[in-house]
């Protein structure tokens, strides 16, 4: 026998007590784990994204179109080094189910703007720019349904259509890339603009939102401010901010998944802080006299309060990690029916090691309360009189 | 039996504010038990008894005098050195038995050496050992809610010996028995002073358990009677 024996055999002496408590732990851990999981993959956007990047979309909300002559005009700003647009497609492939993240792009100046994050060949990108319906693939995409370059492919549009009413584009693979930085997501497709414009139904001329480098991040207020500025009072205003601030919007618009997180795993910890403390001050009220023996015994007062502490740190991680492994069976599967529209879903190694921290700490702040009166439990009083 | 005093108290006052009253239980108590001896303690209820037992073990402090046992000044100690030294000195036995309920009795057993620097193998003969002198080695898996009353003071016995204390306090061990237990245990604490030579000081209401012990001191109103016996 030894100290660990002790808390474990005090911890269960209880069955359902222990096994409620453990079960409300597990509940609290597991949604922490998925909720963290889903927070982490919305926002690595965020994480990869370039502090001298500025996007420029339409003032009215991103998803409003700009007028491709704006690209022309932002590249004359003072200030603007390089600049580039992008249209999204809001692709799929076969299915609807199979979303897709395809952007219809300028190849030459947009494939030279996200070259810090992609792994472009020369190769690749002058075959891209020399061949009008060719496609580069990034490598998870391409892994995923299998396709080579030279792939004859149909992509299909939930919001475009051709004039001849078709959905789907015909575009052949011409390249398939890689990433220079692990945190940036290669499921993705490029296409010519040119091809897409000129062959869609409507919206001819327009543009997503336009992305630009700066010649350095102290112009980035400055020259915000004149692109914004130029096209105030026109019938399509602008709104430009950094790329990161562009992406935190973006994620807004999912709903704020940071503050959600927080609000649901927070209730939910203060929940069972109440009840496992609470559960536990009883438990250790109710081994009065037995403390007192183990005190006679000649246990010294911080013995008695480890024994309590490892009591609670005990159930803190059994619980915790049972719900940590929940949950980590819960974002494999999620990330299998949803890894195209959040890529990335999963548990890092932060969040375990931030479930970890929690568990610790849950484990102390519960056991706080009745350590401490098994501590100062006077012998005589713990006995009773008799 | 020797005659050096393992158990000195000179001049002890104790007493205990209940409410706005100040009770006295003991003024300026002397008492001397030497080692080998085996003391009845009878009184009435409310005498002092067990704060008796409560002083000589180091669970509760004098007002004023010195309490000496097994060469300490125990009333001059700290609490964590109170702890070791009850752990090293002391074993208790109470009414109630007072085991652990979710351990088995061999793991009762152990738990006092758990404050020893004892190894696995020597702490599991030093169970065994005590399980046998109180014969009940043949329980040792055996859980306190399977026992009858008059095992499970066995067990407790078996626990207060195992590390080997001087002195054995018994607060009415036998106060919860029939008859017949209590005989058994009563004998078992006459051996264990007779033959291995623990120091036993037993507090009891029943005449015939007093017979057993050496002699019996008789408290009341904060002091002690003595009526030795023919041993
Ligand atoms: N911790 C305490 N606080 C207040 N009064 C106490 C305390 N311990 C004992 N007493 C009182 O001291 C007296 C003696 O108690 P005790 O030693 O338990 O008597 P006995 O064991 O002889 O029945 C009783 O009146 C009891 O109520
Ligand atoms: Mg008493």
């Amino acid at each position: 026998m030894n100290d660990f024996l002790l808390i474990r055999k005090n911890l269960f002496r209880k069955k359902l007590r222990a096994i409620l408590m453990i079960v409300s732990i597990l509940v609290a851990f597991a949604i922490f784990g998925v909720l963290a999981a889903f927070e982490r993959a919305f926002n690595a956007g965020e994480e990869v994204s370039e502090a001298d990047r500025l996007v420029v979309v339409n003032k009215i909300n991103f998803t409003q179109p700009l007028p491709i002559a704006y690209f022309n005009r932002v590249a004359a700003v003072e200030g603007v080094r390089q600049v580039t647009f992008a249209n999204w497609f809001g692709g799929y492939y076969q299915d609807p189910k199979n979303f897709t993240v395809v952007m219809a792009v300028e190849p030459e100046s947009y494939l030279k703007l996200i070259s810090t994050e992609y792994a472009f060949t020369p190769e690749m990108t002058e075959a891209f720019v020399r061949n009008r319906t060719g496609a580069l693939v990034g490598e998870q995409l391409a892994a995923k349904w299998g396709w080579k370059v030279g792939d004859r492919i149909p992509i299909s549009s939930s919001i475009f259509s051709q004039k001849n009413g078709s959905t789907a584009w015909d575009v052949t693979i011409v390249g398939i890339f890689g990433k220079n930085k692990p945190q940036a997501d290669t499921t993705l497709m490029l296409i010519q603009y040119a091809y897409f414009d000129e062959t869609r139904s409507f919206g001819k001329d327009t543009i997503g939102w336009l992305v630009l480098k700066t010649a350095s991040p102290a112009l980035n207020d400055q020259v915000a401010k004149s692109i914004d500025g130029m096209f105030a009072n026109s019938p399509y205003e602008t709104a430009t901010d950094t790329e990161k601030a562009f992406n935190k919007a973006f994620v807004a618009q999912l709903g704020n998944i940071a503050l959600i997180v927080q609000l649901v795993v927070g209730a939910a910890f203060v929940t069972i802080l109440m009840i496992v403390g609470n559960t536990m001050v009883m438990a250790i009220r109710e081994r009065t006299r037995e403390i007192a023996v183990l005190k006679t015994l000649g246990f010294s007062g911080g013995r008695v309060l480890r024994l309590v502490l490892g009591e609670t740190l005990l159930l803190a991680l059994i619980g915790g990690t049972a719900g940590l492994l929940l949950a980590w069976l819960a974002t494999r599967a999620m990330s299998q029916s949803l890894g195209n529209f959040i890529p990335g879903l999963s548990l890092s190694p932060g969040i375990v090691a931030a479930a970890i921290g929690f568990m610790v700490l849950l484990g102390l702040a519960t056991g706080l309360v009745p350590a401490l009166n098994a501590f100062r439990l006077r012998i005589a009083d713990g006995m009773g009189r008799g | 039996m020797s005659d050096l005093p393992l158990v000195r108290l000179a001049g002890v006052s104790k007493g205990f504010v209940k409410g706005k009253d100040a009770i006295t239980i003991f003024d300026k108590l002397d008492l001397a038990i030497p080692a080998g001896d085996f003391v009845a303690v009878m009184g009435p209820s409310g005498s002092g008894k067990s704060t008796l037992l409560n002083l000589l073990g180091g669970i509760d402090r004098p007002d004023t005098g010195e309490v000496q046992v097994a060469g300490s000044r125990i009333d001059a100690l700290s609490e964590g050195e109170l702890s070791a030294w009850r752990a090293a000195h002391i074993g208790f036995v109470f009414q109630f038995y007072n085991l652990m309920p979710m351990l088995t009795a061999a793991q009762n057993v152990e738990l006092p050496l758990l404050l020893t620097r004892l190894g696995k193998a020597d702490r599991r003969r030093h169970v065994e050992t005590a399980l046998t002198i109180v014969n009940l080695a043949d329980r040792a898996k055996h859980y306190p809610r399977e026992m009858s009353g008059g095992q499970q003071q066995r067990v407790a016995i078996a626990r207060a010996i195992v590390s080997d204390p001087e002195l054995l306090l018994c607060d009415e061990p036998t106060g919860d028995l029939d008859r017949t237990s209590a005989d058994e245990i009563l004998g078992m604490l006459k051996a264990l002073n007779r033959d291995l030579g623990k120091t036993i000081v037993m507090v009891t209401h029943d005449p015939a358990a007093a017979r057993y012990a050496r002699r019996t001191l008789h408290l009341d109103k904060g002091h002690f009677e003595e009526k030795e016996l023919a041993a």
